[in-house]
C-alpha cells in the first residue's frame, strides 16, 4: 500500500473522484499550473486540462459566487480558499447562498460542492494564516464541516465530501500536511511516513460523513478533537500515562453525538480541545452536547483547552497554541477528584 | 477634536467629506430639464463582433429607438413585428396589473409583503424577448416580467406571494422571492448583489460544458457597490465568460439616490471599460431599445465575443416595496416629471403610431389581462393566503436543510411539534 503524506492523499482524492465524473471542476487561487501554494492540486491541470483545473482571481466572494452558479449549472465545484483565514470575503455567498440554497428553493436548486481551505497554527503565519474558524461555519445551518486529521482520512473523507448531495467546507490542519504534530514545537519534525495512517489505499474508498473515529480507546476519561489536536492529546495521554478514550470528531457537523455518549456514559469525564478562541468556539457546542446528554454520568466538570480569545499571535506563537502544558492542567483538572 | 489638535496646524486647507444629495427633496419642483437626453436613433451600432472598446463611447450615450413622434428609427431598431410587440405589450400591462392587484392583497393583509416595478416593465420583458427559452436569468426582485415573458403561470406567482399549500417554495421565502428551474428562473436572494457573480458562474459551466445557452445577471444601481458587482465583472472578463450582465438603474436603492453608489462621477455602463468589456446604456423605458441592447449582447455572448454591461437608465416609479413611503425622501411628482416617459404608454403609442393598434383595442385587450389576473388571484386564494400558514406542517420546516434530516434536526422536529401539540 503506497505510504502518502496528507498533501498526496488528498491530491489523490482529486484525481480519483475527477477520473470518475467529469462534471468536478478544480478552481482557486494558484491551484492550477503551479499546483496550489501547499501543493495539494499538482498535477491536476496537466491531467484534466485548463477547463477543469484553472487559477481563479484573488476574489474569495468570486470563487465562491462562480461556483454558486456553476452548482446550478449542474457542474460539482471543488475549490479551494487558498488559507481558511481569506475566506471571509466568501461567507456571504456561503452563509446566505450555498448554505440555503436547497432550503429556500424547496430542493429544487441543491448545493453540491466542496470549500477546501487550509486552517489552523503551529507554522508561524501570523494572524493572517493561522485562523481556526471552523465554528463560523458549524453556527450555519445547510453546510456540513469536515476536518481530518490523518492523511487515510483525508482522502476517504474528501471522496465522501465530493460525493455529498450537501455543501462540505473541508478543513484542511495545514499544521500536520506533511506530519504529524504532538504539540511540542521544539522537538523534531515527524513525517507521516512512520504512523500507520500514511499508508493509504489506491483507488476510491470513502469514509462516511459523521462518523467519528475512536483513536484511542480507554475507560479514564473521553477526550474529544479534530485536526492537528488530535494529535497533541494523543501525545499528552501518553505522557500523563492516561487511560483516555480519545475520539477524532473528522465530522463536525453533522456531529456523532451517539459516538460521544457512548464513551462519555463509559468514562464519566470529558475534555474538548480545539485551536481557536474559547468563547462561543465549536468546544462549547461540544460541552453543551455533552453536558445535556450525559451529565448524570459526569463525575467532574468538563474541560475545554483551546486558543486564547485574542488574535492570532506570530512571536507569541506558542504562548498561544493550544500545547502540552494546557493539556496537562486541563487533564489534571478533569481528573481531580 | 480642538483647534490646537496637531492635525490641524499645517497652513492647509481644511479637509471636507462629499456627501452625495440627490437634485430634489420632498417639497421642491422636480426639474429634469439639465438631463441630455440623446435623440432616438442617435448611437451608433457596432458590430456584435466589434472590440470591446468600440462600444465604451456607448457607456456615456443612450441607446434609444423610440422617437417623439412614436416611430421606431436608428440603427438599434430591431424591426420586430407587430405580433412580438403586441405580446410584449400584452406582458407590460399583465405586469403592472398584477403588481397592483398584489400591491392591494398586502395592503389587505393577505400577505407580508410585495415589490412592484412600476415604470421598469420594459426592461424585464423585451429582455427575455430578445433571449431564448433556455437562457438561464439570475435577476433581482424587480424582474417578475421575466417570469411574465415566458409565460409563468400566473397562480404559481401568487402562490408564493401568499406562502400558500401551492407554494413550491413551502411557505419559506419572503413575497415576490420567486425561483422556477423549468422556467430558467434563479432563485431571489434578498442579500442585494449575490446572484451577479453567480450569474457569471452559470455561464463559465456552460462554456465549460460546450453548452450553446448563455445567463443573463440582473443588478441594480444601488448594489453594484457591491464586491459582487465587481467579482462578477473581474471573472466575466477574465474568462471572457458569455453572460449578459444587466444594472437596472432605476435611480433608487430604497431611499438612497444612485449618486451614493456613484452615480455622480459616471455612469454604471462605464464600470464596464475598466474591465475591458463590452458596454451599452439604454433608455430603460423604450421597450425596442431594450430588446436590441439584449440581442445585440446575446448574440455576442453566443458567439464567444465575450460579456456585455448594460445599463438599463430609469425610473423607480414608485416605493421601493410595500414597506417604503417615498414622499419622506423624494417629491412626490417626482415621477411623473421623469422625461424618459411612461414605458407601456410609449410602447402603446408606437404600435398605434405603425398602424398595429388603437385605443379600442388596448382597452379590450388591458381589460383581458385584468381578469386572467383576477380569475388567478381567485384560485390562489383557494389554496390560502398568508394568514393561514405556517401551522398544519410543522415538520416540513426541517426538511431541505440537507438532503436527508440529520440527528439534530430530527430533535428539533420532535421538540417543534410537541409545541403544537
Amino acid at each position: 500500500m503506497p505510504t502518502m503524506n496528507m498533501i498526496q492523499a488528498l491530491n489523490d482524492a482529486h484525481k480519483v473522484t475527477m477520473r470518475a465524473d467529469d462534471d468536478i471542476v478544480v478552481f482557486g487561487e494558484d491551484i492550477g499550473f503551479f499546483g496550489g501554494v501547499f501543493r495539494v492540486t499538482e498535477g491536476l491541470q496537466k491531467e484534466f486540462g485548463k477547463t477543469r483545473v484553472f487559477d481563479a482571481p484573488i476574489s474569495e466572494g468570486g470563487i465562491v459566487a462562480a461556483a454558486v452558479g456553476m452548482a446550478a449549472y449542474g457542474i460539482k465545484p471543488l475549490i479551494e480558499i487558498q488559507f481558511a483565514d481569506y475566506i471571509y470575503p466568501g461567507y456571504d455567498q456561503i452563509v446566505s447562498e450555498v448554505a440555503k440554497m436547497r432550503y429556500r428553493t424547496g430542493g429544487e436548486w441543491t448545493m453540491p460542492m466542496v470549500i477546501r481551505t487550509p486552517y489552523g497554527g503551529g507554522i508561524f503565519g501570523g494572524q493572517t494564516h493561522s485562523q481556526s474558524p471552523e465554528s463560523l461555519f458549524t453556527h450555519i445551518a445547510g453546510l456540513k464541516v469536515v476536518v481530518p486529521s490523518t492523511p487515510y482520512d483525508a482522502k476517504g473523507l474528501l471522496i465522501a465530501a465530493v460525493e455529498d448531495p450537501d455543501p462540505v467546507i473541508f478543513f484542511e490542519p495545514k499544521r500536520i500536511y506533511n506530519g504529524p504534530f504532538d504539540g511540542h514545537h521544539d522537538r523534531p519534525v515527524k513525517p507521516w511516513s512512520k504512523h500507520p495512517a500514511s499508508e493509504v489505499p489506491e483507488g476510491h474508498y470513502a469514509i462516511p460523513l459523521g462518523k467519528a473515529s475512536i483513536v484511542r480507546e480507554g475507560e479514564a476519561l473521553t477526550i474529544l478533537a479534530y485536526g492537528t489536536m488530535v494529535h497533541v492529546a494523543l501525545a499528552a495521554v501518553e505522557e500523563h500515562g492516561l487511560d483516555a478514550e480519545v475520539i477524532d470528531l473528522r465530522t463536525l457537523l453533522p456531529l456523532d453525538i451517539a459516538a460521544i455518549e457512548k464513551s462519555v456514559e463509559k468514562t464519566g469525564r470529558c475534555m474538548v480541545a480545539m485551536e481557536a478562541p474559547r468563547t462561543s468556539g465549536f468546544a462549547s457546542e461540544l460541552v453543551a452536547q455533552v453536558q445535556e446528554r450525559c451529565f448524570y454520568h459526569l463525575e467532574a466538570p468538563i474541560e475545554r483547552v483551546t486558543g486564547w480569545d485574542t488574535p492570532y499571535p506570530h512571536a507569541y506563537e506558542w504562548a498561544y497554541f493550544p500545547g502540552p502544558k494546557r493539556m496537562k492542567k486541563a487533564l489534571e483538572k478533569v481528573m481531580a477528584d | 477634536m480642538s483647534e490646537k489638535d496637531p492635525s490641524l496646524r499645517r497652513n492647509a486647507p481644511r479637509l471636507a467629506l462629499h456627501v452625495p444629495e440627490p437634485p430634489f427633496r420632498p417639497g421642491d419642483t422636480p426639474d429634469f430639464s439639465s438631463l441630455k437626453i440623446p435623440a432616438a436613433g442617435s448611437a451608433p451600432r457596432p458590430d456584435t463582433t466589434a472590440a470591446a472598446a468600440e462600444t465604451h463611447p456607448l457607456a456615456t450615450a443612450l441607446v434609444r429607438v423610440l422617437g417623439d413622434d412614436h416611430k421606431a428609427v436608428g440603427p438599434w431598431d430591431p424591426k420586430l413585428d407587430a405580433d412580438t410587440l403586441r405580446k410584449m405589450l400584452r406582458d407590460m400591462v399583465t405586469v403592472r396589473i398584477f403588481d397592483d392587484r398584489m400591491y392591494r392583497s398586502q395592503r389587505q393583509g393577505k400577505t407580508s409583503f410585495y415589490m412592484k416595478c412600476t415604470g421598469e416593465e420594459a426592461i424585464a420583458i423585451p429582455a427575455q424577448t430578445a433571449l431564448d427559452r433556455e437562457d438561464m436569468h439570475f435577476p433581482t426582485y424587480r424582474q417578475q416580467g421575466l417570469l411574465i415573458a415566458r409565460g409563468y403561470p400566473l397562480v404559481e406567482m401568487m402562490n408564493q406571494i401568499y406562502s400558500n399549500k401551492g407554494d413550491k417554495l413551502k411557505g419559506r421565502q419572503l413575497p415576490i422571492m420567486y425561483s422556477d428551474k423549468a422556467y430558467g428562473f434563479f432563485s431571489i436572494s434578498g442579500n442585494l448583489g449575490t446572484q451577479f457573480p453567480q450569474a457569471v458562474g452559470w455561464a463559465m459551466g456552460a462554456a465549460i460544458k460546450g453548452d450553446s445557452r448563455i445567463a443573463m445577471g440582473w443588478i441594480g444601481d444601488g448594489a453594484t457597490a457591491e464586491g459582487d458587482f465587481h467579482s462578477a465583472l473581474t471573472f466575466a472578463a477574465v474568462y471572457n465568460v458569455p453572460v449578459v450582465l444587466a444594472v437596472v438603474n432605476n435611480q433608487w436603492a430604497i431611499s438612497s439616490f444612485s449618486g451614493i453608489a456613484g452615480a455622480e462621477r459616471a455612469t454604471f455602463a462605464q464600470r464596464a471599460v475598466g474591465y475591458g468589456i463590452a458596454s451599452l446604456r439604454v433608455d430603460g423605458n423604450d421597450a425596442l431599445a431594450v430588446y436590441a441592447a439584449v440581442k445585440w449582447a446575446s448574440e455576442r455572448a453566443r458567439s464567444n465575443g465575450g460579456p456585455t454591461l448594460i445599463e438599463f437608465f430609469t425610473y423607480r416609479a414608485e416605493g421601493h416595496s410595500t414597506s417604503d413611503d417615498p414622499s419622506g425622501y423624494r417629491p412626490t411628482n417626482e415621477a411623473k416629471a421623469w422625461p424618459l416617459g411612461d414605458p407601456i404608454e410609449r410602447l402603446k403609442a408606437h404600435l398605434i403610431a405603425i398602424g398595429e393598434w388603437d385605443d379600442e383595442r388596448h382597452s379590450a385587450m388591458t381589460a383581458e389581462c385584468d381578469a386572467a389576473v383576477r380569475a388567478a388571484q381567485k384560485e390562489s386564494e383557494k389554496l390560502g393566503i398568508l394568514p393561514e400558514q405556517g401551522k398544519d406542517d410543522v415538520g416540513s420546516l426541517f426538511e431541505d436543510v440537507y438532503a436527508e434530516v440529520p440527528w439534530h434536526l430530527a430533535e428539533q422536529r420532535e421538540e417543534a411539534l410537541d409545541e403544537t401539540r
